[in-house]
């Protein structure tokens, strides 16, 4: 069952972070937005209709992989990988995606649009269009669609229009400017699709709990596989949608340790990363893109660029829950540099016969540091949110001849 | 004599172009851009020849209501190192050099908490500015300026849109003071070469619930869309035309300006 938290409260606030900061012209249609999701989830024809697409089309419930090898090698905690690579177009954003669509849909909007930063959630929303038939337009920064070729192709043989973003670090920040000034522009026609939990509310709730499916099949699977619960889910965490997707399910079971993964990029102690919660030198909170969260940005409040090999976890802010369950102290946030991340990415290729996301492969690194530090008893869930075939290109750049 | 400040230097703004019966004309100008120098410059030349008040823009690096015109400009004020405290330098100094038109503070959100609201609020009033505007601080989260500005007796504008229904109408003309920014189409800002059809409607809606003086901006380019304001709204902006125009140099803007001025009372 979608839903069910307390948080947000009425204002779009978890603790101090959320909220809606826009301008005027969007305030409607965020208002029109939360009102029409509410009386879809009040409709069990529409989660009779998302249930079914998830099961028929996606490829729901994914599965849960025990990763033997992995385990056996590191030493210590068994590690589970929840396999969102499995789902249809090789990663997690599709739930939200089609989720959103379906949305859209009720709303008469027949007009999508979206930002993506690694494609991922460029190309769910195109899929997503394409099984619906809405029209799609995808912002990319340009930086990004030459690190993500095949992303791009795949949108436009889907019939998405992919627009090149030039401006300011020509990544996903950029994209979400350039795509909010287009929802400013065609608010009234144009439905937002936004892919990760954060800008303005309603947003950071509409796309958890659209993600949260993760966490309730992992749940149900783990405790199937294990009979037990596990003593850690961890997960990979750019704006944060796959990490908050599986945590959500676990937020009341308190023996469980919640654990986001940021990307560390050249190290925490240079400049050249997107870890969010790690030197408060350069990240506090503060406004972008519509909510109140944690943003990388100079003393000056003016946003940083950020770097990491990923470009999904490229980003300054993090989503407003993570920021609150980071200050709640129910989750703990680390980060692994684009180096660790790719010696996990060969690691898993290796072991496990999984070739994961560039994204993911943070979340294996924390893995890597972490499970042997565990006893064999202990449970170590591991979201793998997406698979790395579209990362080839950028992996061949830098180990090339290494391998 | 000292100039009257803050929400009072608005009032008397508004008294004086409606005593002309004309509308105020509100150019709009970033801070640092082509140079600090200059934009200094562009400002006194378009208060030389007679506009009424100013829209002073802080620079952010993601400015998202903005069209490619203003970012163009805030981005390279922001490569020539421009900050929140250059901007208010730059107020100080203007009003030094005798400047006494309104002025009021533009900016996003972010770059005005990291300075911090009340502090903002504080240095914006000593340095000489009349009020702010923040496009991203709906009523609902602009408590961090409201307190602040209402003891300073600073304006705190907020916008209205078309999107604007009833309900929101009413909750920003309750909390408005000094002037409601009503941005006349959805979409960003930027010259467009005709204003909306509807406006008339539009601004229809907004007087229903409010005697707070209104002013357009989004769009307005020419003399003959500053004609259009007589008698429609208290005031306008222009912002994009005057930025481009800098571009070709101060003489530019000093003629822009002096058009759209002249076009009102000439109509």
């Amino acid at each position: 069952m979608i839903g069910g938290s307390n948080l947000p409260n009425a204002q779009g606030y978890y603790g101090e972070f959320g909220g809606r900061f826009v301008p005027e012209t969007i305030i409607p249609a965020l208002d029109e937005l939360l009102h029409a999701y509410e009386e879809a989830m009040a409709d069990p024809a529409f989660h009779a209709e998302l249930a079914h697409l998830q099961q028929t089309y996606v490829g729901r419930p994914t599965p849960l992989t025990y990763a033997k090898r992995l385990s056996d090698h590191l030493g210590g905690a068994r590690i589970y990988l929840k396999r969102e690579d499995l789902a249809h177009t090789g990663a997690h954003k599709i739930n939200n995606a089609l989720g959103q669509a379906l949305l859209a849909k009720r709303m008469g909007k027949r007009r999508v649009i979206a930002e993506t930063g690694a494609g991922q959630h460029g190309v769910a929303s195109a899929t997503a269009s394409a099984l619906l038939g809405l029209e799609c337009h995808v912002y990319m920064g340009s930086v990004d669609m030459a690190r993500q070729r095949p992303n791009v192709f795949r949108m436009k043989l889907m019939g998405a229009e992919v627009l090149a973003v030039d401006s300011g670090s020509k990544t996903l920040k950029d994209a979400i400017n350039e795509a909010m000034r287009d929802w400013v522009t065609n608010v009234r026609t144009t439905f937002y699709l936004l892919g990760s939990a954060l800008g303005p509310h309603p947003y950071p709730m509409i796309v958890r709990d659209f993600q949260s499916v993760i966490g309730v099949e992992a749940r149900r699977q783990i405790l199937e596989a294990t009979g037990q619960l596990p003593d850690v889910c961890l997960a990979c965490v750019g704006g944060g949608s796959n990490a908050i997707g599986l945590f959500h399910a676990f937020r009341d079971d308190e023996s469980v340790e919640l654990i986001g993964v940021e990307a560390g990029g050249l190290g925490t102690h240079t400049d050249k990363h997107a870890a969010r919660f790690a030197n408060m030198d350069i990240s506090r909170p503060g406004i972008l893109h519509g909510t109140r969260s944690f943003i990388m940005q100079d003393e000056d409040g003016q946003i940083r660029e950020t770097h990491s090999i990923s470009a999904g976890l490229d980003y300054p802010s993090i989503g407003p829950e993570h920021a609150y369950l980071r200050a709640s102290e129910r989750a703990y946030y680390t980060s692994a540099t684009d180096e660790e991340a790719l010696a996990a990415f060969r690691t898993l290729s290796e072991l496990e016969g999984i070739i994961p996301a560039l994204e993911s492969a943070h979340a294996i690194a924390e893995v890597i540091k972490r499970a042997p530090t565990m006893s064999k008893d202990s449970i170590l869930l591991v979201n793998l949110s997406g698979r790395g075939d579209k990362d080839l290109d950028t992996v061949i750049r830098v180990l090339g001849d290494k391998l | 004599m000292s100039r009257v400040s803050g929400l009072a230097a608005l009032e008397a703004m508004f008294e004086r172009s409606k005593a002309e019966g004309r509308a105020a004309f509100l150019p709009y100008f970033p801070i640092g851009y082509p140079d600090y120098e200059t934009s200094l410059a562009v400002i006194q030349a378009m208060a030389e020849v007679g506009v009424d008040g100013f829209e002073i823009g802080v620079p952010f690096s993601d400015p998202l209501a903005d069209g490619p015109m203003i970012q163009m400009a805030t981005q390279k004020a922001l490569e020539n190192g421009t900050t929140v405290r250059k901007c208010l330098q730059a107020v100080r100094e203007l009003r030094r050099c005798g400047l006494d038109q309104p002025m009021l503070m533009m900016s996003y959100a972010n770059p005005l908490l990291a300075y911090g609201a009340e502090r903002f609020v504080a240095d914006a009033q000593a340095a000489g500015a009349d009020g702010v505007i923040v496009p991203d601080l709906p009523p609902e989260e602009a408590h961090y300026f409201a307190r602040a500005c209402q003891q300073a007796q600073m304006c705190q504008v907020f916008m209205l849109a078309p999107t604007s229904d009833e309900q929101r109408i009413r909750l920003v003309a309750e909390r408005a003071t000094g002037f409601i920014y009503v941005v006349s189409l959805t979409g960003v800002t930027g010259a467009r070469a005709e204003l909306p059809a509807d406006l008339t409607d539009f601004i229809g809606r907004i007087r229903q619930h409010t005697q707070t003086p209104l002013v357009l901006g989004f769009g307005i380019s020419q003399p003959h869309h500053a004609r259009q304001m007589n008698g429609l709204v208290e005031g306008f902006i222009v912002g994009s035309a005057v930025v481009r125009a800098a571009g070709q140099g101060v003489d530019a803007v000093r003629d822009l300006a002096h058009s759209l001025r002249t076009a009102l009372v000439n109509s």
